[in-house]
């Protein structure tokens, strides 16, 4: 079974590297970061009292009749570090590469990918996109991004319910984005668990349409918690069904004051324009101090419209 | 679903430690699980049977130490306890909370032979 994502081996496949599976790296880089340890003295105490029988290393480190004598180890360690770890990689290699990167997270059929091909088809005109884009099986997704023009790579999990970092750094080898372009992650359409599983992204971006339940916030409130921004889909829909707007927006508040809203519909337009408007303005601040990596993006696009 | 992909994430690092710390049996795994680390222990403590199957801690007893989420509520200027992200200060009734605690999920301890 995979050790990151929990499926069953040589299920993962990253278009271009499809037999390559992560697990073979797994042990490399555990290896090579167990630094931590080599002052333990635990350690070099257990071995000269190899023979002895010691009542003071049990639980809590004392001695009842009969109280088995095994020891405790202290760990300290996070369950998701080896996640994290990858995903603190890809975070520096999008901030040294003035990557804007996006990880787009909801339920299926939130209309992820029309948002997805309507936003490319708006503004490749003006800004170097990639798409990394994540399904249990099938590559239909990567498919309708690649028929915009946009490079894409498309990630099977298999089993698994979620993108994690390390598989991000193998689409990245595939896909190689060029600086000071703009990354979307499409993630596998589900509300929990990539709420848990960091990519290095810059933003989550949530999206909710009004087909569901305006209660969704409250109902997955980890991942509206997580998320930098929640669009708000399918609003052209409103007149025909009974979704209180207000009342997901304040649900959506209470999980997470912070969190910006935006209403919109990706198939008639309206309201898309905010949202273009966040994505430049994101791309500006991550290009701060970085106007060399313009002129590498400005010959992509020309080549790409 | 993810509580297999954690439980294997508990498995790398237990293994890790068995090799470096010099222990073949673990007996017992200590985990602190905040109320808001999205972790359903009941999926967790079943997965963790399944998957330290065939390995050091396949024996091994799961005991976990729920931790309580804390939040600072901004108009009481003070820290109260949630059970949720969204709920609101138990004393003022606002929902000007920064949580501040409760997302916690790591190894604590092992017991080992």
């Amino acid at each position: 079974m995979c050790t990151t994502c929990g499926c069953a081996s040589g299920e993962i496949k990253i278009e271009g590297h499809d037999h390559i599976h992560p697990h073979g790296d797994d042990h490399n880089h555990k290896h090579s970061h167990d630094h931590e340890h080599s002052h333990d003295h635990e350690h070099s105490h257990d071995h000269s009292h190899e023979h002895d029988i010691h009542f003071g290393q049990g639980p809590a480190h004392s001695h009842a009749p009969g109280l088995s004598q095994s020891r405790m180890v202290e760990i300290e360690q996070n369950i998701l570090s080896k996640n994290d770890e990858y995903a603190q990689e890809n975070r520096r290699y999008f901030t040294d590469n003035g990557m804007l990167t996006l990880n787009l997270v909801s339920s299926p059929g939130s209309g992820k990918t029309t948002l997805l091909t309507q936003t490319i088809t708006a503004l490749k005109g003006e800004l170097a996109l990639s798409v990394i884009e994540g399904d249990q099986q099938t590559s239909n997704d990567a498919e309708r991004i690649r028929a915009t023009g946009v490079s894409a790579v498309q990630i099977n999990t298999g089993k698994g319910c979620h993108l994690d970092a390390h598989m991000i750094e193998r689409a990245l080898e595939t896909l190689a984005p060029i600086e000071g372009s703009v990354v979307f992650i499409e993630n596998v359409g589900n509300l929990v668990c990539p709420a848990a599983f960091d990519l290095g992204e810059a933003h989550k971006v949530a999206i909710l349409s009004v087909t569901e339940g305006e209660d969704k916030p409250l109902k997955y409130p980890d991942m509206f918690f997580a998320a930098d921004i929640m669009i708000l889909n399918k609003i052209d829909l409103l007149p025909y069904l009974n979704f209180d707007v207000a009342k997901c927006i304040e649900y959506a508040r209470r999980v997470n004051p912070k969190i910006l809203i935006l209403q919109v519909s990706a198939t008639t337009g309206e309201g898309m324009e905010d949202w273009y408007q966040w994505i430049r303005t994101s791309r500006q601040l991550r290009l701060i101090g970085r106007s060399d990596m313009l002129v590498a993006n400005e010959a992509a696009i020309k080549v790409s419209v | 679903m993810h509580e297999m992909s954690l439980c294997e994430g508990i498995l790398q690092i237990i293994e890790a430690e068995a090799e470096k710390q010099h222990f073949t049996e673990v007996k017992r795994v200590i985990l602190d699980v905040g109320v808001l680390s999205g972790v359903e222990i009941s999926a967790l403590e079943f997965s963790f049977g399944i998957v330290m199957q065939g390995s050091v801690a396949e024996n091994a007893e799961l005991s976990i130490n729920n931790i309580e989420a804390q939040a600072w509520c901004m108009p009481c200027a003070k820290t109260i306890t949630v059970k949720q992200r969204y709920d609101p200060c138990d004393q003022c009734g606002s929902y000007q909370l920064q949580v501040s605690s409760g997302d916690e999920l790591k190894i604590k301890e092992l017991e080992v032979n």
